[in-house]
This record gives C-alpha cells, structure tokens and sequence, in this order.
C-alpha cells in the first residue's frame, strides 16, 4: 500500500501540489485524474522519488521513502516499474534488449534464464516475435506493451503509469488498460495511472483521485463517479456530451 | 548570476560522473559504443582535414619564406611546429567539438526529452554515470592517437604539396622536421589534447542532459554546446599555452 501525507511541492514561486492526502491499495487500479497543470504529473513524479517532496510523507508499506538510506533506495527502486507517456524505450536497443536491461543491471541471472523471463513478459503482453525489432519499428500501442513488459520484468511490487493510452486509438486504449489491470489483479500489484482519459476511468477505475490546483478535490471509483455532486469532477468527467447523455441515463436508471 | 548556476550545476554533475559504474559488463559495452561513435568515426575527417591543411600550411610557409637566405629547410621545420603545437591539438579538437559536441548534446538531449533518463532513474541507475562517463573515457583514450594521427597526416601532407607543386624538396622538408626535435613539445599536445578531450564530452553532456523542452530545444541545445565548447578550448589552449611553454 501506498500512503501519501500531507504531500506539499512547488518549483520556485509556484506551488504545484498543495497538501495531498491520500491511499493506494495493492491489487487495484489507482487512477489519478485531473485538468492539465491540476499537479498530475508532479504527483506521480513525487511518488515515484524524481521529484522530491517539500513537504509531507509517502509511505510504502510502511516505509517512508524520504528516510530510505541509499541502499534501501536501491532496492525500493527495484521494486518500482513505471510505464511513461512516450514509452521510453531506449532507441538504439530492440525490444529484448530493452525488457532485458534492469534484469541486467540488478541481476545476476544467467543469459538463458534472463532471456526466459523476458520472454515470458513479451508473451504476457501479447508481443510474441517481436524480441529483435527496434522500437522505431513498432506502433504507438505495440510500444506501450513494450514499456509495461519492462516495468514488470522485475516482478515490481508498485507499478505507475503515466497516461499509459495516450495518442492510442480508442481500441488499443482499452486492450492497454484491461492489460494493466489484468496485471495488476495477478500479480497483486499496486498500481497508479496518471490519466485524462475518461474511457479509462469508467473502464479500470477501481479508485480514483481527482486532483484540482494542486489540491485532491474528489476520491471515489469509476461506480460513485455517476452519482458524485462535487461540481469540479462534474465538469471535468462530464466535459463532453456524450458523458452528460450517461450520466443522466445512468442518475435516471438509479432514480 | 546565470553562468554561476551553470558552473555549479556542471561541477555538480561531475561529482556524479565520477562513481563506479554499477555493472561493469554494461559499461564496458557502453565504452566500446563510444569508442565507436565518437573515436572510430570520426577518424576519416580528421585525416582528410589534416591531410589537405598540413599542405596548405606548407604551401603558405614556403610561399611567405621566399628569400635566399632562409634555407628551405625551415618550411619544413616551421609547417611540423605549426602542426604539432596547434593545428593538430587545438584545430582538430575545435573540429571534433562541432562534430561529436553536437552528436552527445542532440543524443543525450533526445534522452531527455522523451523521458528515457528518467526511466533510468526510476529504474535506480545513476543516469549521468551511466550515460556520461563512457563518453569521457573513450574521448580521453581515444583523442590522444587521433591527435597523434593528425600530426603524422599534417608532416606528410605538406611534404607532398611541396614535392608536387615544386617549391621546395623532399630532402629539405624532411630536414627540417627532423631540426630540433622536442619531444615536450609532443608531450604539450598530448595534454592540450586531454583536457580538450575532457571539455568535448563534458560541456555537450552537460548542454543535453539539462536541456529542458522539446525538439527545438534540443537543436538549440546542441548549437549552444557547440559555441560553449569552442569557446572553453579557446581559453584553455591559451591557459595551457602560458602555462607549458613559457
């Protein structure tokens, strides 16, 4: 589990994340949804240790990560797989080369037994035969199946996501968050997208934090997300009019 | 103000270079990429630049030393000190600054911007170590017989531009880099050449890992590590200079 206190972070003058409390539990789906520049980004990144915070704590189980001695930091880190919005897959490596790279780095398996687990990720992400392509040549979405398989490689305890389906189309959207979730459920994972998709939200949205200027405006799930009054979620959920016309069938439906 | 945030944060950042790499297997293969990339391919134009300015240098000494009392030796002897104590080194290093400065700032910069350095930070690899100290050690090893190379081109280039173009003779020439050999005078573009090597991998590392933006910032990030580079071996060279040889 993951429990953020009080978390305060700014950049100069500018007070980007204004006191966020929250939790995160294993083998769920966090989603933390918000406008652009509502601290989305700087939030994952503070829970991730790229941003350090000013104020506030983030436990993981138990561990506060600011306290971590480096060596504890190495291996919380290695307990950590991040999925990043581009997919940042390093360029000049192929697909095996780049699933295979923290087993590397912090193993000291075998090339076979290395190229086994890799393999068995690549499958779990339904990227069979592709271990030799390069990144380049692979589409948006077979990219994002790439960068989960390396964040799960190391069997992470924690898993983040940062808008895993953006520039996917609607389709490869879905196949990319019922994978992560799908993950998330076996492997009992605790996982946190960072998104502004609302397919996502209604599809996997087991708990979802609603950030605003800075500050958690809303906590719910994808079900109480219908029903919720709290006007800042209401306009941003219900921006377009296709969500309005659900949620009122949806309100009339529970009336 | 601005140039004291750069200096510190460039020496902050070689605080961090400086660790032990944290799987040697990885970073010897990184070093043999680098090798490659920023030692192997440069070799062609550095030949042919030398090659092509050490008999223009000849050409020029034995055009502007035209008088019967000077002995024709002394083109000889004046295009080897030209070329060892500052076309070879200083010249060369300017051109492998615009050549591979530009290379490591728009690579590491592209690192950057598509958040590939900071999966290797989440991931608990120190990036900069990671990404930088290869580049520093395959320049410092590298640049050196590159230089050297230089060198031997730069001699023989101009005694061919004499021997075809007549003004002088291969004997003369011959003679006149063989007159007053100093081997310091090696030993002093071997050093200029190292820290030249240093500031070629450091300055555009440090340009492309702080670059903050997207593509354009990274083009203009690569120009401005350029322009730093040069400016950086300019001062150098003259530090050194003063330093050694007076």
């Amino acid at each position: 589990m993951i429990e953020v206190k009080d978390l305060h972070k700014g950049f100069g003058n500018v007070e980007v994340l204004k006191g966020i409390n929250t939790k995160f539990y294993p083998g769920k789906t966090n989603l933390i949804i918000g406008q652009s520049g509502s601290g989305k980004t700087v939030f994952l990144k503070s829970l991730v240790g790229l941003h350090t915070p000013e104020k506030g704590t983030i436990t993981f189980d138990g561990r506060i990560n600011t306290k971590f001695t480096e060596e504890e930091k190495q291996q919380w880190r290695q307990e950590i797989g991040m999925v990043f919005q581009g997919s940042a897959l390093f360029d000049s490596q192929t697909v095996e080369e780049n699933v295979m790279f923290p087993l590397k780095m912090f193993t000291n398996k075998t090339k076979e037994e290395m190229l086994d687990r890799v393999n068995v990720v690549l499958n779990r992400v339904n990227l069979p035969n592709s271990n030799y392509k390069l990144p380049a040549e692979l589409s948006g979405g077979m990219q994002k199946r790439v960068a989960i398989a390396r964040a799960i490689v190391m069997n992470p305890k924690y898993l983040f996501c940062d808008e895993p389906n953006s520039g996917l189309d609607p389709q490869t959207a879905i196949v990319i968050d019922k994978l992560i979730q799908e993950i998330t459920d076996e492997f009992q994972i605790t996982t946190v997208i960072n998104t502004h998709d609302m397919n996502s939200v209604m599809e996997i949205g087991e708990k979802i934090v609603f950030l605003s200027k800075g500050k958690k405006a809303w906590e719910g799930s994808s079900e109480t997300i219908f029903s919720t009054e709290n006007e800042a979620v209401v306009d941003f959920v219900y921006s377009s009019n296709l969500l309005k016309k659900v949620r009122e069938v949806h309100l009339n439906k529970t009336n | 103000m601005i140039y004291l945030e750069h200096i510190g944060k460039y020496f902050m950042m070689l605080g961090r270079v400086f660790k032990k790499p944290q799987r040697g297997r990885i970073f010897y293969q990184a070093l043999l990429k680098e090798l490659e990339d920023l030692g192997l391919k440069s070799i062609g134009i550095i030949m042919f630049i030398s090659f092509f300015i050490g008999g223009v240098i000849a050409l020029q000494t034995a055009l502007n030393l035209d008088s019967p009392f000077i002995p024709d030796s002394l083109i000889g002897f004046a295009a080897k000190r030209s070329i060892i104590l500052e076309f070879a080194p200083t010249f060369c290093c300017i051109i492998l600054a615009g050549k591979v400065g530009s290379y490591i700032t728009s690579s590491i910069g592209t690192m950057r911007v598509t958040e590939q350095i900071d999966a290797l930070d989440v991931m608990g690899i120190n990036s900069i170590n990671h990404l930088i100290l290869p580049k520093i050690l395959a320049t410092l090893f590298f640049y050196p017989f590159l230089i050297l190379l230089a060198m031997c081109l730069g001699i023989f280039g101009g005694w061919l531009a004499g021997v075809l173009s007549g003004l002088f003779t291969g004997a003369d020439y011959i003679l006149g880099i063989q007159t007053e050999f100093k081997p310091f005078l090696i030993v002093y573009a071997m050093i200029k050449t190292l820290v030249f090597s240093f500031l070629i991998a450091t300055v555009p590392s440090y340009h492309g890992y702080y670059v903050k933006g997207g593509s354009i910032a990274v083009g203009m990030a690569s120009t401005q590590s350029v322009v730093w580079t040069t400016i950086l071996i300019v001062i150098a060279n003259y530090i050194l200079t003063q330093l050694l040889l007076t």
